[in-house]
């Protein structure tokens, strides 16, 4: 009896002893060289595997980067700036400075301002939709509502307003990734960088019809007026196909658009105070007026001087 | 005789052929008429008229914008008001010739006689001109350019041309309709389209729900005595006017998956491409008039019609002249009920293709969505042998290289799965995306060899 629990310990003792040579003999033949920067990367990395970069996930991300050397060619929107800092540390790279940017919806089709003017009864997904036929209110270009970017947000960022029918980009949560953006049928979100204290301004509408088609489709669409355009004096809004966009590098948040904008399409948000149109629309109006007085004062003494001679 | 019918797959919905009994109606002519330049598969025709251009019926306001694509005629006379985009029955934006009706006056060379014009030309090339340039494309639904499916490409040859009669869509009866009362030139038109082929057989299959067809035609194919054209009684069975399935229907051959049905021999026309054709050829006379079914459940026999349509009048215009939309109606389609298309717009303009205005009642209601119980009924009923659950499981699962393995690619769209699926799911709406996706990722492949 004792005799054959000391054999068994015996031998598998010796048996322990040989594999773990074998298994250490392979493990030094068969090791494959991997750069140690690939994993230190890629535990530096969020980890979401979002795909938001581009590559299939973080691991991905790291081996293409370590690739290649430096970071031209890979970001990571939902580390930011941050984490992009880390990453060239660990290269021994430079990285540019990219501002933090945040998916925004550019549709204001509520069920108040866009009126039903049918019925969609087949499945609830803005693609089927979208493949059907235009949509359920008179606007081509707007929200199909079915949450499409809602499903595909892998971050619990966006949720649809019943209220509205629209969906709602919760700032907190929202990486940037761009799920969302590729998901959209209609191309309506926009990755904007976030601005000041979260203070950025956008032109909420994507309507290409001509003025009176857009607005009879919905009360607060752009109509593609051009009085943002002629307002700004920065540049940064631009008119083209009908419809108005802000340029987020050259707008200074002056809100001046907004207020003159005639349908509401142009939203500013997070600002501290609300916009108060009047003050503003009075100050550009005197502007303005000092400007016409001036172009006035410098093409007059020409004028006198004419007389003079 | 035995009845022909294809091999796999397949439903059985009612027939509610309600408007069989109508005689064809010619609708008077509208103030305005809209053609669009997107009537046909492929390229879209660029405009060559501009606005305050007079013209007259039947002459060519644009021209084809690639190789397959076709010529746009004026349907009437009168002066051309813009050239613009407008909203089409999906309510997308498709450029369109706004024309006010002045008249009703033809350009030359047309014969609008109503005399039978029964010799066929000999020259192939001059017949297959004449249609391409009187713009016919295919009225069975997809609208593809006639004079290029006439024209097999080189090595290929058509060993029996099947004139399409089946009508297998619910409601629609303008085919039936033109069968009984346009018989001789539809006969015509076939022997035309013989001629093109190489004097190949032709064989017209008309579902056995049209005996009254059936004896029109064998009379009048006896009475004209053209060679080799002969009439097959086709079971009432849905998808039968489906060209794959006509194919195997007739001859008993099956195209392979991602073939073209000249690979077997088979070229399939609709008898409605087939009096275009004899109109084209024997009458010089452009595609601009097509026939119509105004129906549906919920209209009293008495309102509704068959009607003769100039291409480009409003369907509003049509709805209106059938005494509106009628009550109880939630529903409006363009084409049968189980692959045409919902009308989100009724001022759309008709094209070449329209088949009906459908109104449906609240019974067609979409019922809500249960879950997959594994009968494989849609499987049953796919008659592409594919397999409709697995599919739209695929596309769920975003598995692009699967959905290739199981040829979604072969979906001929028909709606049979849909129809036979006892939980209501909604196959063929994920099954149509996921069509398009693989094919856009075949033709991407295509294109890089």
């Amino acid at each position: 009896m004792t005799e054959t629990i000391i054999w068994t310990v015996v031998i598998l003792t010796v048996l322990g002893l040989v594999l773990s040579l074998v298994l250490f003999w392979v493990a030094r033949k068969f090791r494959v060289e991997e750069d140690p920067r690939i994993d230190e990367i890629e535990k530096t990395l969020p980890g979401a595997n979002c795909g938001g970069c581009g590559f299939a996930g973080c691991r991905a991300f790291a081996d293409a980067a370590v690739k290649a050397g430096n970071l031209d060619a890979n970001f990571c929107p939902v580390g930011g700036s941050e984490v992009m800092k880390k990453v060239a540390a660990i290269l021994g790279c430079e990285v540019a400075e990219t501002a933090p940017r945040v998916a925004v919806v550019r549709c204001s089709g509520s069920c108040a301002n866009r009126p039903k003017i049918n019925e969609y009864e087949g499945v609830q997904s803005c693609k089927v939709k979208a493949a059907l036929y235009s949509g359920d209110t008179g606007c081509i270009f707007g929200c199909l509502g079915c949450g499409d970017c809602v499903a595909a947000c892998g971050f619990g960022a966006l949720s649809m307003n019943p209220e509205t029918g629209l969906p709602e980009v919760d700032e907190s949560k929202c990486t940037s990734c761009g799920k969302c953006v590729a998901a959209c049928p209609k191309r309506i979100i926009e990755l904007r960088p976030q601005g000041p204290r979260g203070m950025r301004m956008f032109v909420s509408c994507t309507n290409k019809d001509k003025g009176p088609v857009a607005r009879k489709a919905c009360s607060a669409a752009c109509i593609g007026c051009g009085l943002c355009e002629k307002t700004c004096r920065h540049g940064a809004v631009t008119v083209a196909d009908n419809v108005a966009y802000i340029d987020p590098a050259k707008c200074k948040l002056c809100r001046e658009c907004e207020a003159v904008c005639p349908t509401g399409a142009i939203h500013g948000v997070n600002f501290p105070k609300p916009l108060d149109k009047d003050a503003v629309k009075k100050r550009i109006a005197e502007r303005n007026a000092a400007e016409k007085a001036a172009q006035e004062a410098a093409a007059n003494p020409v004028k006198k001087e004419e007389n003079n001679g | 005789m035995a009845k022909l019918t294809f091999s796999i797959g397949g439903i059985h919905p009612a027939d509610s052929k309600l408007a069989r009994d109508r005689k064809i109606e010619v609708l008077p002519l509208p103030p305005k008429v809209y053609v669009s330049m997107f009537q046909h598969l492929g390229a879209q025709a660029k405009p060559i008229v501009a606005p305050g251009d007079k013209v007259k019926a039947g002459q060519i306001i644009a021209e084809p914008g690639g190789f397959i694509s076709a010529y746009v005629h004026s349907p009437v006379s009168g002066t051309v008001k813009s050239v613009a985009p407008r909203k089409d029955l999906a309510g997308y934006n498709v450029m369109h010739v706004e024309i006010d009706v002045e008249g009703d006056e033809w350009a030359e060379g047309i014969d609008l006689s109503p005399e039978l014009v029964t010799a066929i030309p000999e020259d192939r090339e001059f017949i297959l001109d004449r249609i391409k340039m009187n713009g016919v494309v295919g009225l069975g639904g997809a609208t593809f350019p006639t004079h290029v499916k006439l024209n097999p490409p080189p090595g290929k040859k058509a060993d029996c041309l099947i004139l399409n009669g089946a009508e297998c869509e619910p409601y629609l009866t303008s085919d039936f309709r033109i069968l009984l009362e346009r018989t001789d030139e539809i006969v015509v038109g076939a022997a035309v389209m013989q001629k093109v082929l190489g004097d190949c057989p032709c064989v017209i299959g008309i579902e056995e729900n049209k005996p009254e067809a059936i004896a029109a035609v064998r009379a009048s194919v006896a009475r004209l005595a053209y060679p080799g054209i002969r009439v097959e009684v086709l079971k009432k069975r849905y998808p039968q006017g489906g060209e794959k399935q006509l194919i195997d229907a007739v001859m008993h051959r099956q195209v392979r998956s991602g073939g073209l049905p000249i690979d077997v021999g088979a070229v399939v026309q609709n008898v409605a491409t087939s009096l275009a054709v004899y109109e084209a050829v024997q009458k010089n006379k452009p595609l601009v008039t097509n026939t119509l079914t105004v129906t549906g459940d919920c209209l009293p026999v008495e309102r509704q019609h068959n009607y003769l349509f100039r291409i480009g009048m409003p369907l509003s215009y049509i709805a209106e002249q059938a005494g509106g939309v009628p009550e109880g109606a939630v529903k409006m389609v363009s084409g049968g009920p189980m692959m045409g298309k919902a009308i989100a717009n009724l001022d759309a303009a008709t094209v070449k293709g329209s088949s009906s205005i459908l109104y449906l009642s609240d019974a067609t209601r979409r019922k809500p969505e249960g879950p997959c119980i594994r009968c494989g009924r849609c499987a049953d009923a796919c008659p592409m042998g594919l397999e409709p659950f697995l599919l739209r499981k695929l596309y769920a699962a975003g598995d692009a290289v699967a959905l290739e393995k199981n040829a979604v690619h072969d979906c001929i769209e028909c709606g049979c799965c849909l129809y036979s699926c006892p939980a209501n799911i909604p196959l063929l709406d994920n099954i149509r995306l996921a069509k398009a996706q693989v094919m856009g990722i075949i033709r991407a492949r295509n294109a890089k060899k």
